[in-house]
């Protein structure tokens, strides 16, 4: 992708805010990743409080709509998190997201959506130590992007 | 639903009327979250006619709450904000239609889990999470609809993968309670590393003498039908009616017409390493694995056999049972259950080069010590050093090798069962030797089981062995092959030099080398560990996450005979319930089509896993995309793709999940 698309716009500094705290929507499938924050609940593994969870059967059952939307009406980040592939409860659901997000994130960047806030990743049932550090990775890089104001009017 | 209960009609249409249930869990919540704050703030969120807090919400108390509330305040939707729904989705599921409401107008706001138990060092972070997981919940609430369950049958019939002691036993069950077992097992013979034990701890019963005839059972009922020498190679279906394929290898040998006379053997020139023996042995490239192996006829091992012809002239086999052209043979059949019951492999010990294994002839692990002791074993029970074949007079054993292990290799968890037999193989050795001197190194003595205390504290008292608390760091060869030892004895806070005739590494049980295999055929998971996981480690032992599958034996994680069994049987008797009932309600999530909205592209039917989705001609709508209800698991990778939203998937519709979305603030 060419990084033009980028440079070319106004590009408004923004500070990172330590005691900012980034909203995140994830979307976690039930089998694994919602399992594996579950498993990070249980292990009681502390990870920044930004996210907030919808539970869907499977990755592939996220339509980039819902990616689109989340951005559109405001939320600082999304993460997507789904089996590792091959694990898939519903066989291949979490390749045919892959394909998906794959092209999706081309899209976004076309978009002028910066790389980082949207979080394509994997964690199994039993990965809750996995989970929480993944969390905490998509955080810091929402944080540095600052609030997500490009689909925000200015008056 | 008592008499003066109402049924609450609900289409659908009318206004929600939403009531939010707030648990404390004890401390586990409200240690964190301010619970009454919560109730307060859920109340301002529209369509919430009533809150409410209760310590713990299923309870019984707290269920009978929630039912009262139902009726009291005429609520049409319901919010329990409390642990994860994998937790207690269905006990609240449960309390609805108790209520007189259809059970699928709920949702649960997991505010434990994914919150106090998560930012317990930041509880106004957890607040925020909790508060935006009830509106999250409360926006979806507001669109869901009245669902019917739905039954499958469930076929009378169970697959079991692996023929050891574990997937025998719940062989043996399922049979006997008449259901149609079949048993899979990979090698030509069942009976598992069990057939490879002389004695069991505690008691020092020979594991051949419980084990064969339990092997002959198997082999014997007429429920079972024993699929040795095969491999499941694909599993479709889902509960209650799986498809599974299963490969028989070819013996090259006629297992109807062989006898198991073993002439052959006597003819075969070929010598290669048996397995079974661990390369303690050789038989030959026409093999059985054990002389009581069952079934107890003869295979061909192609890898070693050079096709000299010998066996098959009928001199030698006289039945004519060699058939070198021997094809392999694939099979199918559907069951309504599947218990996995693969077993362990034996940590291999020569990544830890400090302890010499496969470097020292005198090195040897725990199982090939099994095999040396064992009377029907290479030596019939008279260990011998591998470098000189006498008796060893001393004999060192070293404790967690590739278990409990944080920094090098190996695995971190205690496998449970070296501590006990190391303590078993070094009575054997002294009970016929009474002046060999044995010592035990360990880091601390796991004797847990019934009757392990016992044994151990015998082991020392009545049988002088040494136990020597302390680590080895690394051993070296010395003269004639003998193994010198540097430790410690951490007890004794002394600095120990030894030299030993042998050296017994007690290696740990390790997942499975090809478990990933089964991972992906059956779409279950393994834990950290690597051994599979089952779906809760308290309440649901011997479930897996995928409905219909249970897992047993060290294939679940590792443990001992006795708890091998009870696990099996716990296992068998999980599969009976379902097929007892002979069906089960699984969630109504299908995909559903729009048909005017469909355009007809097929992008669902190409993602369609299960060829669920087909397009169809449709008299008013065209080509349209039509989905067969009995093949779809509402995966939702059609709506997923669906450019045009003419795809929804219940209980997770776009309206849902974009009502979910805009409740950011
Ligand atoms: C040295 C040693 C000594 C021990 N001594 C004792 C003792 O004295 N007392 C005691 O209680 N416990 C003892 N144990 C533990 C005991 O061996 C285990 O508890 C027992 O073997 C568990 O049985 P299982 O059926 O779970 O697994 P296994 O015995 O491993 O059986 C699994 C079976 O599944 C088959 N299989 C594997 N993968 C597949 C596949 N993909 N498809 C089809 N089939 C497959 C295997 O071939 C095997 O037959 C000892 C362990 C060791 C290492």
């Amino acid at each position: 992708m060419s990084k033009v698309v980028f440079e070319t716009e106004d590009e408004e500094e923004v500070k990172v805010d330590k005691d900012w705290k980034p909203r995140i929507l994830a979307f976690l499938c039930n089998w694994c990743s919602y399992a594996g924050a579950d498993l990070a609940g249980v292990s009681r593994i502390q990870y920044p409080a930004t996210v907030r969870v919808v539970r869907v059967p499977c990755t592939g059952r996220i339509n980039p709509f819902f990616i689109l939307k989340a951005l559109t009406d405001g939320w600082d980040g999304v993460v997507v998190s789904g089996c590792h592939p091959g694990d898939c409860h519903y066989i291949s659901g979490n390749l045919v997201a892959r394909r998906r997000f794959a092209l999706l994130n081309e899209l976004l960047e076309f978009f002028g959506i910066e790389p980082g806030r949207v979080n394509f990743m994997w964690a199994s049932a039993a990965e809750g130590e996995r989970f929480a550090v993944l969390i905490e990775k998509a955080t810091e890089r929402v944080k540095k992007l600052g609030p997500n104001k490009r689909f925000l009017k200015k008056w | 639903m008592t008499e003066t209960e109402k049924e609450i009609i609900v289409t659908g249409n009318e206004k929600p009327r939403i009531g939010v249930f707030v648990c404390h869990c004890g401390v586990n919540i409200a240690g964190v979250i301010p619970i009454e704050d919560l109730v307060e703030y859920a109340k301002t969120l529209p369509d919430v006619v009533f809150a409410t807090e209760y310590k713990f919400m299923c309870s019984d108390v707290g269920q009978t709450l929630i039912k009262e509330k139902i009726q009291e305040q005429n609520l049409n939707r319901v919010i329990v904000a409390a642990c994860s729904p994998r937790m207690h989705e269905p006990t609240f599921r449960l309390v609805l239609k108790e209520a007189g409401l259809n059970q699928f107008l709920f949702e649960m706001a997991n505010i434990r889990e994914h919150s106090s138990w998560v930012h317990m060092k930041d509880p106004e972070g957890a607040y925020e999470i909790a508060k935006d997981h009830i509106r999250l919940a409360v926006n979806k609430a507001r669109e869901l609809v009245p669902l019917e369950v739905q039954t499958v049958e469930v076929d009378p019939s169970c697959l079991i993968i692996g023929g050891g002691i574990a997937g025998m036993n719940a062989a043996l069950d399922l049979a006997t309670e008449g259901y149609k077992v079949y048993l899979v097992e990979k090698t030509p013979t069942i009976g598992g590393h069990m057939a490879q034990l002389d004695k069991t701890f505690p008691t020092m019963d020979c594991s051949a003498c419980i084990l064969t005839p339990r092997m002959v059972d198997v082999a014997r009922n007429e429920n079972i039908e024993l699929l040795t020498y095969s491999e499941v190679t694909d599993v479709t279906g889902y509960i209650g009616n799986f498809e599974v394929t299963i490969l028989k290898k070819p013996h090259y040998v006629d297992q109807e017409k062989c006898t198991g006379c073993g002439v052959c053997i006597d003819h075969c020139p070929v010598s290669v390493g048996n397995e079974f023996d661990l390369g303690l042995a050789t038989r030959k490239a026409i093999y059985i694995p054990f002389p009581q192996a069952v079934p107890g006829q003869y295979t061909i091992d192609m890898d070693s056999c050079i096709r000299c012809g010998i066996c098959a002239s009928p001199d030698v086999c006289e039945p004519e049972a060699i058939v070198y052209d021997d094809e392999p043979e694939e099979i199918k059949v559907k069951v309504g259950t599947i218990i996995v019951a693969t077993g362990w492999d034996l940590y291999d010990p020569t990544e830890l080069k400090q302890y010499g294994y496969g470097r020292y002839p005198n090195v040897i692990t725990g199982l090939q010590m099994e095999r040396l002791l064992s009377s029907f074993g290479p030596l019939l029970g008279k260990p011998v050093r591998p470098s000189d074949l006498k008796e060893p007079h001393s004999i060192a054993f070293l404790q967690c090798v590739g278990s409990r292990n944080f920094r090098e290799g190996g695995n971190k968890y205690c496998s449970r069962v070296c501590c006990m037999y190391a303590t078993k193989q070094a009575r054997q050795y002294k009970e016929k030797h009474p002046d060999a001197e044995i010592y035990i190194f360990y880091m601390d003595i796991r004797a847990f089981g019934k009757g392990y205390e016992e044994f151990y504290e015998s082991a020392g008292r009545n049988y002088g062995i040494n136990y020597v608390r302390g680590r080895i760091a690394e051993v070296r060869e010395g003269e004639d092959h003998k193994i010198i030892i540097r430790s410690e004895d951490t007890l004794l806070q002394q600095p120990i030099e030894l030299e030993v005739d042998m050296f017994v590494l007690s290696c740990g049980l390790e997942p499975r080398a090809d478990a990933d295999k089964i991972t992906s055929l059956l779409r279950i998971q393994r834990s950290g560990d690597g051994f599979f996981m089952e779906a809760h480690p308290k309440l649901r032992p011997v479930d897996t996450l995928t409905e219909g599958i249970f897992v047993a034996g060290v294939a679940q994680g590792p443990k001992d005979i006795p708890d091998a069994v009870a696990q099996a049987k716990g296992a068998a008797s999980s599969a009976a319930a379902l097929m007892a009932k002979g069906e089960v309600e699984v969630e109504p999530f299908f995909a559903v089509v729009s048909p005017e909205r469909c355009i007809g592209c097929g992008m669902c039917v190409e993602n369609c896993a299960y060829g669920a989705v087909e397009l169809v001609e449709d008299r008013r709508f065209g080509t349209i995309a039509s989905i067969n209800q009995a093949l779809c698991k509402g995966c939702g990778a059609c709506a997923g793709n669906c450019r045009c939203s003419a795809i929804n998937i219940k209980g997770f519709t776009a309206e849902q999940i974009f009502e979910m979305i805009t409740g950011r603030f």
